[in-house]
């Protein structure tokens, strides 16, 4: 699997795209700054964009390296290679090259200008990670989505849908239900909703560190033992952990399955 | 010229004398007073009594002439849980480096470590209040000095704990350089005149930090209120200054950095405002301008709940709060100009610091929080920044006046 992943990651880093994706967030790193001319500021909008951003971009690429890698996956397939470890292998890969472009292609701009020494380098490096989070995310689905669907139209299609489901419609649905049942107590429900949405989960997350004093404004007391205590933090990692598991594992069994 | 200056020596002596015939008695286990509220039965007016190092289990010391008391360090009244520490009935009182510990706790009688009635021209200072239930208490009483005292207790419900710094009906008091903490309010005027609260630090403290109820012309300057249970509330109250605090951390559903209820004519700058839940919270709140201040990551800056009119907002930095401004109507006679919000979105194309747009510093988002507390899960989500820019572009909820019309481009130092 290792040598897979090697195989996949080298491949990744010399292809154009990776360095577009890299040069894309050193640039938007380095304008944020040089617009803001404040880190604390520019944290708070790069949240915006890691949230929505890295899961698309996550997503395109996975759907993207699946269709292209399939003359190259039938090669190894020929071998005497595990099924899991060529494709678990490959989506490793891919989310480690995705996450390291973002890593690098933000700290680099962020270091330069002294996020270490700012107070905000612990919401930076958590930024960080729940972007890292997000693109191993996205790109298992992606892969899940890629492996159900032959045509690859279709494949793109769908995944496309999904991001754009997962990004917009499902906070507008979910705001439109508690607005309609807002006679009902809805603490409970609210934050169990946003757990089946990792994009909901990894803000959650980033809002723990930016807009604690906000959070802690509401009354309920679910409210308060998840956003004043470690409850919330532990809940929301475990729950992001599962949402990589969980599809990884779907990965495997459907790569198992399939007739190529 | 001689006679003169021989005049002058005189009186020099006489003042000398004077001075020094001021009766001094000492206080100590093996001293001739053993107890501190013998020697204060015993001695004339004006006369200094030393405390020396011991603890005196005493409790209701009457102070019911005008002297000094001295206390050197480790000197430590004990009261046993029983009653009041010391109680003050005469004028010219002055009370210093003492240690009171153990006031009794009471539900019907305000039990106080040093308690002032009637009295003028008093001072207490350096003291050490600990596990007090009132720990200053004044009441009816003027010209006073409270100053360097550190106070403390261990209070953990509202009803079963005092204040303090508690004043009633008092005039002309200085509240300088004390430090308050673990009390129901660090603070608390009521009817209280022409006083000043001056670098205190109040914090930890189950309710208010600081606390005005129907007290008018004061100022308060230089405190820092942090952790308290609901922040500092002003209240009922007219033409206060408040300038160069600081509020921090209140956080909780009744929290607030500051909590304005029914006050008129006040001033309110240079504070920094820093990580409460609502910086702010403004409540028939008239005439009050609030200029130079910081507001830093508070989850509301302010909140604007009703019947607040002609108040001036000027030269603030609302710096990464979640909402800048809310208000729970759609009715605006507040004017904002001249604030720099790190949320504009602006531009200047003229260069000469101010935004060209006008920016609107009331979010959509911030109506539906207010109906329903729970989306606050939805806080900075895609959807949520869809919503709140269509309503920024063509206001229905949000009145439509309520805009900074000169935003600036830098922030203020």
């Amino acid at each position: 699997m290792l040598k897979i992943l090697k195989y996949s990651f080298f491949d990744l880093m010399r292809s154009r795209w990776s360095y577009i994706y890299f040069l894309f967030y050193l640039a938007l790193g380095f304008v944020l700054l040089f617009l803001n001319n404040d880190v604390s500021k520019a944290v708070i909008t790069l949240m915006n964009i890691i949230v929505v951003l890295t899961p698309l971009i996550g997503t395109v690429f996975g759907i993207m390296y699946y269709y292209n890698s399939r003359e190259f996956t039938e090669l190894l397939l020929a071998q005497p290679l595990k099924r899991s470890t060529i494709f678990l292998g490959q989506y490793t890969g891919l989310s480690l090259s995705l996450s390291l472009s973002l890593v690098l292609g933000l700290g680099i701009p962020f270091l330069m200008y002294g996020i270490l020494e700012s107070a905000a380098i612990w919401n930076f490096a958590s930024l960080l990670l729940t972007g890292a989070f997000l693109t191993f995310i996205f790109v298992a689905l992606a892969y899940n989505i890629a492996l159900s669907n032959e045509n690859k139209i279709k494949g793109f299609g769908y995944a496309v849908l999904l991001w754009l489901f997962l990004a917009v419609i499902y906070d507008g649905l979910f705001l439109i239900s508690l607005i309609v049942f807002e006679e009902y107590p809805l603490d409970k429900f609210s934050l169990a909703a946003t757990v089946f949405n990792p994009i909901d989960l990894s803000r959650i997350l980033i809002l723990l560190k930016l807009d604690i004093s906000a959070l802690l404004g509401y009354t309920g007391a679910s409210f308060k033992k998840f956003f004043g205590t470690g409850l919330g933090m532990f809940i929301s990692f475990s729950a992001l952990m599962l949402w990589v598991i969980l599809p990884a594992w779907r990965i495997v069994v459907k790569a198992r399955k399939k007739d190529f | 010229m001689k006679i003169v200056l021989k005049y002058y020596t005189f009186l020099f002596w006489l003042m000398i004398s004077a001075i020094s015939f001021a009766q001094e008695v000492e206080v100590c286990n093996s001293c001739t007073f053993s107890s501190l509220a013998e020697a204060i039965s015993e001695v004339d007016k004006g006369a200094r009594i030393y405390l020396k190092k011991g603890i005196y289990k005493e409790y209701d010391v009457l102070i019911d002439k005008p002297v000094q008391i001295l206390a050197e360090k480790g000197a430590v009244l004990d009261a046993q849980g029983k009653g009041y520490g010391l109680i003050i009935s005469a004028d010219s009182v002055r009370i210093s480096g003492i240690t009171i510990r153990n006031i009794g706790k009471s539900y019907t009688k305000d039990f106080a470590a040093i308690y002032i009635s009637r009295s003028k021209h008093f001072t207490v200072e350096n003291a050490v209040l600990e596990k007090v239930f009132f720990g200053i208490l004044v009441e009816k009483s003027h010209h006073g000095q409270i100053s360097n005292n550190h106070i403390s207790s261990e209070g953990i419900e509202e009803a079963g704990s005092g204040n303090g710094v508690h004043m009633w009906h008092s005039s002309n008091v200085v509240v300088e350089k004390n430090e308050l903490h673990n009390l129901r309010d660090g603070i608390y005027f009521e009817f209280v005149k022409n006083s000043k609260v001056i670098n205190n630090k109040s914090h930890d403290n189950i309710r208010y930090g600081l606390h005005f109820m129907f007290s008018n012309q004061n100022e308060y300057h230089y405190n820092t209120f942090t952790h308290n249970g609901a922040g500092v509330a002003v209240m009922f109250s007219k033409f206060i200054t408040m300038t160069h605090n600081s509020f921090k951390e209140n956080w909780g559903a009744a929290s607030y950095g500051l909590l304005l209820k029914e006050i008129y004519d006040a001033r309110i700058e240079y504070n920094r405002i820093e990580q409460n839940t609502v910086g702010i919270n403004a409540e028939g709140s008239t005439r009050i301008s609030y200029k130079n201040n910081n507001f830093i990551s508070n989850g509301w800056a302010v909140k604007i709940s009703g019947a607040c009119y002609t108040n001036i907002f000027e030269r603030n930095n609302f710096l990464y709060n979640s909402f800048d401004v809310s208000y729970n109507s759609n009715l605006n006679d507040n004017s904002f100009n001249n604030n720099y919000w790190s949320a504009y979105t602006g531009y200047d194309l003229d260069k000469n610091g101010i935004g060209d747009v006008p920016h609107r510093p009331v979010k959509l988002f911030s109506y539906v929080v207010n109906r329903t507390p729970e989306t606050i899960v939805l806080l900075r989500s895609l959807f949520v920044d869809i919503i709140n820019f269509s309503e920024k572009v063509s206001p229905v909820f949000t009145p439509d006046n309520l805009m900074d019309d000169s935003p600036l481009m830098k922030k203020i130092k």
